[in-house]
């Protein structure tokens, strides 16, 4: 696993005093470019929303002020995403404890997830289109509770296949019955 | 465990045929129904044959007039026919086999199936006596496995042999062997006795026995562990449950509309509630009667239901969460109810709920042994003023080493009455959660069955400086999450928790799923669930 983004990064004492929920350690953090994927989707996003509110203004469908409204508000959410997507994929990160794995994201609301590695089940790595055209793909760490939700996204393609191989084989040496 | 002793296996693990009346109790009985309607349709028209004087003008009728009588009725008997060689043929096909490591049935005649269940994988044993298999004197014994739809079910069995079966396979499963080879000698003549005990002669004699003798045998389970309701105390709980509430305000509301003299031609529109309202009722009832619920060597026992019966046997640690909790209708009486989540999905009874509900309405001695039974560690001195703090008290109750960790004084914006309640404790193995001040609830969670856990935090909680902390489990009717706790403290609860998991889980790896230790068992971890 060698990635130029997946540096340490120290732990900031201004962050610390705040409020925020943040476990601190060596965090690795996703691939830079998963960023485009994220703009990508946000740009989905905002083409759908943008063009559905502003057929139903130009329709008459709304009443003609709070027509212009919604199509502003869909706007400005897409350019609201547009800038907080680098901040959304800097606060994805992940370390892998002695024992468990830790697994954060999110700003507004942040998770933090610890899954000791016995209690895997599988691992399913996917790649969407256009992470496949970045040479990323998605790493899920799935348990027997629906509700685990682990899923390391802008993995580069070998440290996906490297991620998986450890995490299977140190389930191997913790494994847990159900 | 001095000394590994293999325990026989049932039928000497060769493979075994069904009770003999299965075809006729999975759908034969429709078509005998079938075959006696035809019957008394056309034995008129048979005796008419040969006697003469046609009259009427049905279907038979016409078919006798053109002379094609003979044909349909050949064609129906031979249907029919058809019909009972499938059904003796999928008897003869359907067969079962037990031997030391697991339980294989195979089934079908023109797609053949064979399924193969791990016994160290077994989550749970259901035995399930249908009234009409009742009357024959079969059961049905179902083994459920984690995943969707993954069971075995044997359909169906001689009823008395049943609960020895179970037996077998789950001390073949488990690791207990030495102190076993007496108990089962014990169990085996008891549970042979009692039906014999009326005599070899009388077939009648010997269903009526079985259809009236108690739901779970005397000597099956000591008595102290046993814990019933009676079903006075089940009908109050229903009456004093929110359903009933809703149906006295649905009711009030239609005698006011009724009063005002409008239109009612709308209340048919309540039909489909009202019926759906009285299956909740009537499921509620049957799923409670006669309940019981009872440590056995093998396991937790839970039994119940009047005409059609159903146990479920959970084998040790397999339940991965538990909740007290008490509806606020209850209060009064200080009734508590518990339920579980647990991962195999064994249907039992009617439709395929798996059975969660470990105890429908009890007192709070009730709540103890229950505890006491589901989680032996839990119940110790120790820890039982843990349980009853977390079941009534809110805030700290001094006096004792452990003690639920209390959310902060600033929580009180988010939740203004039931901050005081909401809090965790880490007590041994397991991790207790208790919130709700209205509706009273205390989550128990073994830490070895946590499959992971997270903190959750939104802008709200941010600007108070609190999270939310959610243990993952299997899926089922418990959630483990508390909401507004201090950060900090959670932090430090959140690496104390997964530390436990870890620690848990490390330590019970292998005590409860390996069948022999004699025998080295390769690594197979396609099949590790």
């Amino acid at each position: 696993m060698s990635d130029h983004s997946n540096d340490a990064v120290p732990l900031d004492p201004a962050r610390v005093r705040s409020k925020r929920v943040e476990v601190g350690g060596d965090w690795r953090r996703v691939s830079r470019k998963y960023i485009g994927v994220e703009l990508v989707g946000v740009a989905l996003f905002g083409l759908v929303a943008i063009g559905a509110t502003l057929v139903f203004s130009l329709t008459r469908w709304f009443a003609q002020p709070f027509g212009w409204i919604l199509v502003g508000a869909a706007v400005v959410t897409t350019l609201v995403m547009f800038a907080v997507a680098p901040r959304r994929v800097r606060s994805i990160g992940y370390q892998l404890r002695d024992d468990d794995l830790l697994f954060r994201r999110g700003i507004m609301f942040h998770r933090v997830v610890s899954v000791p590695y016995g209690r895997m089940q599988l691992i399913d790595i996917n790649r969407g289109p256009v992470a496949r055209f970045l040479g990323l793909a998605e790493l899920r760490f799935v348990t027997a509770a629906a509700a685990t939700g682990v899923t390391i996204p802008g993995l580069v393609d070998s440290d996906a296949d490297a991620l998986r191989d450890t995490l299977v084989s140190l389930a191997e040496t913790r494994r847990a019955g159900l | 465990m001095t000394e590994p002793v293999a325990p026989p296996l049932p039928g000497g693990g060769e493979w075994l045929r069904l009770h003999p009346a299965t075809p006729l109790l999975k759908g034969g009985i429709a078509l005998i129904a079938v075959i006696g309607f035809i019957l008394a349709n056309v034995r008129e028209r048979l005796i008419e044959a040969f006697v003469g004087g046609p009259d009427g003008g049905d279907l038979i009728e016409e078919l006798y007039l053109r002379g094609h009588l003979g044909w349909a009725i050949a064609i129906v008997l031979g249907a029919l026919l058809l019909g009972v060689v499938a059904f003796f043929l999928s008897w003869r096909m359907h067969t079962y086999r037990i031997n030391d490591e697991a339980v294989e049935v195979r089934s079908g005649i023109l797609f053949r199936t064979h399924r193969q269940a791990r016994l160290d994988r077994i989550q749970g044993i259901a035995i399930t006596r249908p009234f009409i298999a009742r009357l024959f004197g079969a059961a049905r014994l179902e083994l459920s496995v984690a995943g969707q739809d993954a069971k075995v079910q044997l359909a169906y069995l001689k009823g008395s042999d049943v609960d020895r079966l179970r037996h077998d396979i789950l001390m073949l499963a488990s690791a207990r062997r030495a102190e076993e080879g007496v108990a089962q000698g014990a169990t085996a003549g008891g549970a042979a006795g009692s039906p014999d005990a009326v005599g070899p002669d009388s077939l009648i004699g010997r269903r009526v026995t079985e259809l009236l003798a108690p739901e779970l045998d005397p000597q099956e389970a000591p008595p102290q562990s046993v814990v019933r309701i009676s079903p006075l105390r089940l009908a109050g709980s229903l009456l004093a449950s929110g359903a009933t509430l809703f149906v006295l305000v649905v009711a009030v509301v239609l005698i006011v509309v009724t009063a005002t003299g409008r239109e009612l031609g709308f209340l048919f529109l309540f039909v489909p509630a009202f019926i759906g309202g009285a299956g909740y009722y009537v499921r509620k009832v049957t799923r409670s009667l006669r309940f019981s619920i009872a440590a056995t060597p093998d396991g937790v026992r839970v039994g119940y239901g009047l005409l059609t019966t159903s146990n479920d046997t959970l084998p040790p640690g397999r339940i991965h969460a538990i909740e007290v909790y008490q509806p606020l209708l209850w209060r009064p009486f200080d009734w508590w109810a518990i339920r579980i989540n647990r991962a195999g999905h064994a249907s039992s009874g009617s439709g395929s709920q798996p059975a969660t509900t470990m105890l429908p309405v009890g007192t709070r001695g009730d709540v103890d042994k229950v505890l006491g039974l589901l989680l032996p560690g839990l119940a110790s001195a120790d820890t039982r003023h843990l349980i009853l703090a977390g079941m009534v008290s809110s805030g700290q109750t001094p006096g004792f080493a452990v003690d639920f960790v209390a959310a902060p004084r600033r929580a009180r914006w988010l939740r203004p009455f039931s901050w005081r309640r909401t809090g965790y404790a880490l007590a041994g193995d397991t991790v207790l959660l208790r919130k709700g001040l209205v509706w009273r609830q205390l989550v128990a969670v073994p830490a070895a069955r946590i499959q992971s856990l997270h903190l959750d935090q939104g802008p709200l909680a941010r600007a108070l400086d609190l999270c939310t902390l959610t243990l993952d489990t299997v899926a089922g009717p418990v959630s483990a999450s508390l909401s507004v706790l201090d950060r900090a403290g959670s932090l430090t609860a959140f690496d104390a928790i997964s530390r436990a998991a870890t620690a848990a889980g490390a330590l019970e790896d292998g005590s409860h799923r390996v069948a022999l230790p004699t025998r080295h068992q390769p690594p197979r971890p396609e099949n590790e669930r």
